[in-house]
């Protein structure tokens, strides 16, 4: 069976301060009914590991969402992405751009991917998101909508 | 004896953050007139706190709640925390047969998984393409594009483990599988006949693993042997029978010439057995044996030291594996740890196939209820093995169901001291006695990578820095400092 067509990754820890972005972004977006229709599969974790590689298989388009050093977003930023070996992964997790790497290597193609980079401020264990977070939270709640309507407007086109 | 500020006459080298591995760490290597590495020091500023993340807590939310100390091993606390509180409830003998049956296939997914990310992703690069390969490649994408047949099956192992757990569990990330007197779920029939269906190619996978670390160990016998060289004691908890059990058992501590020193400790007592003492430097502990005191005490945990603590693999091939890397005797070689993971491995997936042939795991009760009356003091240990070394949870639990005390003791605490020692042996044999060198970084990297430390559990947020090196004088002042970028360049500065 084929997965829902579009995919919502959500990347980060929800005990670590703003490193919560990626899962409350999702939170958001699943509240919001978005799933209801079936085309799109929302999909949390710690940290991207190689295996995500096979969930990028018969996607039409995928959305990395992950919370950023200051400084690495200005906010809320939304760019298109594509595989880069040259991304040297730093630790046990990839970078979104490794993944595509892994997956363009094992499937020969990968699909269409974007990264919602959130800026955010307190990574410690057990602090919860700060104000500045969340002002970038909402910011990025309306390009992740804006990226799902357009994804469903090519499609429908 | 190691102190704040550095002892006069010896000036400081700081290599800050260590890649690839989990988390940031920053090594500090203390020189001394004779520019000559006297101390290597480990910093790692990401465990604090993990205890006043749990004290406080309702005990029926800890088994889930302490997943989030760890991205990489949250399965190994979820079921720790589930075994101390087991013991604190009055359950532990208990705990019915499904539960055991479903927490060990649990356990034995997440060893797969662990020790196929840590072989594929970030130590076959280092043995594939040699420690002084550029940075670029030398990463599981270059292990990727160079041989695609090992990324490939790197991948799809680790789906497999993942699968295990999501299955066992509820959810791929914070799964609520194991809960306080056993589990919430059993595993459907149809899920259990697939994952049988996929495991003989992953069996055969495991094994080929094997060959291919020992491989890649026997290019170069004598530099394994030499690198990053120490001669530890080892640690872990054992079977009654003296079997490798990564689940339960005893503790045990054999000495660098495998003499048994202590033997069928129970977990309840490991204070009595281990000590912990802190250094001003780092916010992590050190332990040691109680008995031999913190400088002849210290031990090794993980892969290498249960390959040698227990007497024997209780799966056919992987016991025939070990039989093959004991050979020569006891295996002191840091760079065997890699080897020794496969071996694991191995033996984890056969465990799986002996697991899912437990009808356990589809019929039968899932949690053991909890007694009529109260336990005066509600306190337990859970130890497990973990997949980079022993890991101990202690919980007290207060008259008002929250947790009043907690002490944790991870497998990188327990290896703190030896990759101390590992990383002063690589920096003695590398330095120049005048700047920071990029072989040098490769290779304190390539001994600190081999534990598979978890230095942190931490976040991995979009622009942390990979690579930092630091050279500091005696007075305080910067004397030189590297940097490697994510893409792998280098930039000096200061100098």
């Amino acid at each position: 069976m084929k997965p829902p067509p579009w995919l919502v990754l959500g990347v980060g820890n929800a005990s670590r301060g703003d490193d919560a972005l990626g899962p409350l972004l999702l939170e958001r977006l699943r509240d919001a009914g978005v799933e209801a229709a079936g085309d799109v599969e929302l999909l949390e974790d710690f940290q991207l590991q190689l295996e995500h590689a096979l969930d990028l298989r018969d996607r039409l388009g995928v959305l990395f969402v992950d919370a950023a050093r200051p400084g690495h977003a200005d906010g809320a930023s939304l760019s298109p992405i594509d595989a880069d070996a040259a991304i040297v992964p730093a630790s046990h997790g990839l970078r979104p751009q490794a993944v595509l790497h892994v997956a363009r290597r094992i499937d020969g193609k990968v699909p269409p991917a974007w990264l919602l980079a959130i800026e955010g401020v307190e990574f410690g264990l057990g602090v919860v998101p700060s104000a500045a977070a969340r002002r970038h939270l909402e910011d990025a709640v309306v390009l992740a909508r804006g990226w799902l309507q357009a994804r469903r407007l090519g499609a429908a086109a | 004896m190691q102190t704040t500020t550095p002892p006069e006459g010896l000036r400081r080298v700081a290599i800050d953050p260590v890649s690839r591995v989990e988390g940031h760490g920053k090594v500090t290597l203390l020189l001394d007139d004779d520019n000559r590495v006297q101390q290597a020091r480990l910093h790692i500023v990401e465990f604090r706190g993990f205890e006043a993340f749990i004290v406080g807590r309702p005990y029926w939310e800890v088994p889930v709640m302490v997943q989030r100390l760890c991205g990489i091993c949250p399965v190994s606390h979820h079921l720790a925390a589930s075994k101390a509180l087991d013991v604190a409830l009055g359950v532990a003998g208990a705990v019915p047969p499904t539960a055991q049956a479903m927490r060990r296939l649990m356990h034995h997914g997440q060893i797969l998984q662990s020790h196929a990310l840590h072989f594929f992703h970030l130590a076959s690069p280092d043995l594939l393409f040699g420690f002084d390969s550029e940075v670029a490649r030398r990463n599981i994408l270059g292990v990727a594009a160079a041989y695609p047949e090992v990324a490939r099956q790197g991948v799809l192992l680790r789906k497999y483990g993942q699968e295990i757990i999501r299955l066992t569990a509820g959810k791929r990330v914070h799964g609520t599988g194991s809960i306080p007197g056993g589990v919430n779920r059993r595993l459907a029939a149809a899920e259990r006949d697939e994952l049988a269906r996929e495991l003989p190619r992953i069996v055969d996978w495991c094994e080929q693993s094997v060959e291919l670390a020992l491989r890649l160990q026997a290019q170069d016998p004598g530099m394994v042997e030499r690198f990053a060289a120490l001669r530890s004691a080892w640690l872990s908890i054992v079977a009654p029978d003296g079997a490798l059990d990564l689940y339960d058992g005893a503790l045990r501590v054999r000495d660098a010439a495998g003499r048994t020193l202590f033997d069928g400790v129970d977990a309840q007592d490991y204070l009595g057995l281990l000590e912990e003492e802190t250094r001003p430097w780092t916010y992590l502990k050190f332990p040691y044996l109680r008995a031999l005191g913190p400088e002849e005490g210290w031990y090794r945990v993980g892969p290498l030291a249960r390959l040698q603590t227990c007497d024997r693999i209780p799966t056919p091939r992987a016991e025939a594996q070990r039989q093959r890397w004991l050979a020569d005797g006891p295996v002191q070689a840091t760079l065997a740890y890699h080897s020794a993971r496969m071996i694991e491995m191995l033996h984890a997936a056969e465990a799986i196939g002996e697991l899912l042939r437990d009808d356990a795991l589809l019929d039968g009760e899932l949690a053991a209820p909890l007694p009529a009356s109260r336990p005066a003091r509600r306190e337990g240990v859970g130890v497990i093995e973990a997949p980079r070394g022993t890991l101990i949870h202690h919980y007290t639990i207060g008259d008002d169901d929250l947790v009043s005390a907690c002490d944790l003791i991870v497998s990188t605490t327990h290896n703190n001291r030896a990759m101390n020692e590992s990383v002063l042996a690589v920096a003695r044999e590398t330095f120049d006695g005048r700047e920071l060198s990029e072989p040098m970084l490769n290779r304190i990297e390539v001994a600190i990578r081999a534990y598979d430390p978890c230095l942190s559990c931490a976040t991995h947020a979009l622009g942390s820095m990979p690579l930092e090196l630091a050279l500091v004088g005696a007075d305080g002042s910067l004397r030189d400092r590297l940097l490697r970028h994510g893409d792998g360049r280098l930039e000096r500065f200061g100098r």
